[in-house]
């Protein structure tokens, strides 16, 4: 009996010292986090995709407890919606951020773009990039490997069997930026998605003079600034045989896309023209080298 | 025994098909594109423009900083313009175009077979001459001669070493070369030795190539400092690292450079044209290239000017075979599967190896089945399996701890791969990633 009430007394007393010490310690080193953290984590995603910048949500929601402003920070995939709850929490205001969504600037398709080369080593765009242009006449272009299929957190871009190029799925993509960091070619962008999904933009990044790139592909920008030309607002840019339309300042008016004598220039979610013009259909395509 | 690296390497078959063919001159083509960038380090900058124009010799690109190396014209004729075109790198960079008039050298470049051996310039002037004739590593390395003869302030070389080891299978330009030219590569030996201030060159060759061995060792006795090594048959012997391993016995540690164990390394080639630029007052202007190949009909050695296409050397091996599946510049362990074939040769063009369709088509990869035996073939010590999973999953902070930096792309690992692993692709995606990340934080 004593042996028992002797182990009850000495391991009873080794448990309440224990945890006084404990007890003290625990008040010592005490870490007191900011309340606000937990709240404003549990107003994001929770998609941890880094597309804020941040190695996660929980990195992130600190990094807004601890801003004097909101302006440099915005979550991508919440968008404005979770933006402004994150502000109330923290009595600030949000910045307005537009809705953006990924594009891939090629339409080098296996018609449009003929193959001269049979690439065989390790499916992976980043290792086939460091060894030559591609298997095609274009350098610059897609190479169909799919690591940008492979970096983003939503399923939201996929490689087309039929064209082997990229496609973004509209609702899906949160505009985090994953695979725009991932193209070893940068060829996604990002770009505002417009109202009602509506955008144009310049599907090519060949910088080779135009009778090179139409000679590779069908579909490359060759050049030879028509669309600039065309352009009321201003908003296409010249550089390097390539042309590139600035979102902000295009206002949707579809006016260059019909000059483009390669149909570089890809207009999404548009009604459809009521006659279309000329310059289009055009077979003969002229060449500026 | 025989020397050797002491840890990893293989054996693959040797196939020097083209061993003991006589170096024949192509014939010059009526258009040669000479690239501005045939060398690490910056490209040059062109000093000719369209219609100009020039002689064997004349200069075309001026090097732009101190890693860079001139660029001379192979030819005489007309540039016709300056352009894009293909390298072996796979991509379009900026090239000279010339049209081919007649065969007219620069006056001062001697042109006779006689050997010069007398010299009465300073080291600091035979530099200069090296640096002006644009030579770079002749191995395929392409790093700028005159800068590796250039030790970093603080650091003293004490040994010259010759690597004539062509480890490569199916190689032969170097062992022809050290069989027709002994005399220029041991003259060239001795400018180097005088460069550098060193009394004591060993020239390394492996034992697959008897005859150079002998040759050599007749005739060092006549050049004082200069000893012979023959190598046991093991790749990569010629690795700049295992190469001064196997005859030293020294260890560069990781991320050095050869020079902090004493020694510089030069390729039997890269001699050969110092002698040629500081003697005979010759530009890099044409080079030895192997055309070789298992449906080859006439594996050959041919000496061509820089510029010529590899067409041209192609159709004097007996053109391409029906079979081909990959053409590869240089060999077929370090050497690049080539895009087109319708580039030019440059100054590191060391051969063109034409690999028939059943066997160049990679194997499917597998999972690893953890043999190690990538580890074990490693010449560097590191563990292949290890940094391709690491750059899968980009983990770089442990691919650099775990050294994927010294990898010296020797591929080793991926030839021994029983799972047909692409580890050295992903090795050097990780490698670049890795420098990458190290240049970012120094700077
Ligand atoms: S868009 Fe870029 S990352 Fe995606 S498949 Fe094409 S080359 Fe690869
Ligand atoms: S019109 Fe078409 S081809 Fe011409 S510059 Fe514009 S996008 Fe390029
Ligand atoms: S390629 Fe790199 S990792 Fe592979 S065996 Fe050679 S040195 Fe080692
Ligand atoms: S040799 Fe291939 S299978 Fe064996 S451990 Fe290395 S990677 Fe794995």
């Amino acid at each position: 009996m004593s042996v028992i009430l002797t182990a009850v007394a000495t391991l009873g007393a080794i448990g309440a010292g224990s945890a006084g010490i404990l007890y003290l310690v625990s008040q010592k080193f005490k870490v007191v986090e900011d309340p606000r953290i937990q709240e404003v984590q549990d107003a994001l995603p929770a998609a941890n995709c880094g597309g804020c910048g941040f190695p996660g949500c929980a990195a992130f929601a600190a990094a807004c407890v601890s801003a004097d402003s909101l302006e440099e920070l915005s979550c991508p995939v919440g968008g404005q919606e979770t933006m402004d709850r994150v502000a109330a929490i923290l009595g600030q205001t949000a910045s307005k951020t537009t809705k953006k969504i990924a594009v891939v600037r090629c339409s080098g398709s296996c018609e449009e773009r003929p193959r001269q080369n049979l690439y065989d080593g390790a499916s992976k765009c980043s290792i086939a990039a460091a060894l030559y242009g591609g298997d095609t006449g274009c350098s610059f272009g897609c190479l169909g490997l799919g690591d940008c299929v492979d970096s983003c957190t939503f399923d939201a871009i996929h490689i087309n069997p039929v064209t082997m190029l990229p496609e973004v799925v509209e609702d899906t993509c949160t505009a985090c930026g994953a695979c725009v960091k991932a193209c070893p070619k940068d060829i996604i962008e990002l770009r505002k998605q417009g109202p009602k999904s509506r955008r144009i933009y310049v599907s090519c990044v060949n910088k080779d003079k135009g009778g090179v790139a139409r000679k590779a592909c069908n579909v490359a920008c060759i050049g030879c600034s028509k669309c600039q030309q065309v352009c009321p607002f201003d908003a296409i840019t010249m550089e390097n045989n390539l042309a590139y339309i600035i979102d902000d300042k295009c206002r949707l008016c579809r006016k260059c896309a019909p000059v483009c004598p390669t149909n570089s220039i890809l207009e999404l979610n548009f009604p459809p023209r009521k006659e279309t013009p000329p310059a289009a259909k055009e077979k003969e395509v002229p060449i500026t080298a | 025994m025989l020397k050797s690296f002491r840890i990893g390497g293989i054996h693959p078959k040797e196939n020097k098909l083209s061993a003991g063919m006589a170096i024949q001159p192509i014939a010059v083509p009526e258009q040669v594109v000479i690239p501005l960038l045939q060398h690490i380090g910056a490209p040059c900058q062109p000093v000719v423009k369209k219609g100009d124009k020039v002689k064997v010799g004349s200069l075309i690109g001026k090097s732009v900083g101190f890693v860079s190396a001139q660029i001379h014209s192979s030819v005489s004729g007309t540039v016709l313009k300056i352009d894009k075109a293909m390298d072996a790198s796979g991509y379009k960079r900026d090239a000279v175009f010339i049209k081919v008039e007649e065969d007219v050298w620069e006056e001062q470049i001697d042109r006779s077979d006689e050997l010069v051996t007398a010299c009465s310039l300073t080291p600091k002037e035979i530099l200069d001459k090296i640096a002006a004739a644009g030579i770079v590593g002749m191995g395929g390395a392409t790093f700028p001669t005159h800068v590796k003869l250039t030790p970093p302030p603080g650091m003293k070389a004490e040994l010259l070493i010759i690597n004539g080891v062509e480890c490569e299978p199916y190689l032969t330009s170097d062992h022809q070369l050290m069989m027709e030219k002994s005399d220029e590569i041991l003259v060239g030996i001795t400018l180097v030795m005088r460069v550098l201030n060193v009394q004591r060159a060993i020239i390394g060759i492996e034992n697959n190539k008897k005859d150079a061995v002998a040759l050599f060792t007749r005739k060092v006795a006549a050049y004082p400092g200069i000893e012979v090594q023959p190598l046991k048959v093991q790749y990569p012997q010629g690795g700049e690292k295992q190469l001064i391993d196997a005859l030293t016995g020294r260890q560069v540690p990781s991320g050095a450079l050869p020079i902090s164990v004493g020694a510089v390394v030069q390729n039997v080639g890269t001699v050969f044209a110092i002698y040629e630029a500081v003697q005979k007052n010759k530009p890099l202007v044409e080079r030895v290239v192997t055309v070789t190949g298992k449906e080859v009909q006439r594996p050959c050695n041919l000496r061509a000017r820089i510029g010529t296409p590899l067409t041209k050397l192609i159709d004097a091996a007996g053109g391409l075979p029906e079979s081909t599946g990959k053409v590869i510049s240089g060999g077929p362990m370090m050497g690049k599967a080539l895009a087109s074939i319708d580039i030019p040769v440059t100054k590191g063009t060391s051969g063109i190896l034409i690999v028939p369709a059943p066997e160049a088509k990679r194997r499917e990869m597998k999972d690893c089945i953890r043999c190690g035996k990538c580890v074990q073939v490693c010449p560097m010590g590191l563990n292949p399996t290890l940094l391709m999973t690491l750059t899968e999953y980009e983990v770089w902070d442990r691919a650099e701890k775990n050294a994927i930096t010294d990898c010296i792309e020797c591929g080793s690992c991926s030839y021994t791969c029983p799972a047909y692993r692409p580890l050295l692709d992903y090795i050097r995606l990780g490698k670049s990633k890795v420098n990458g990340i190290i240049r970012a934080r120094k700077n």
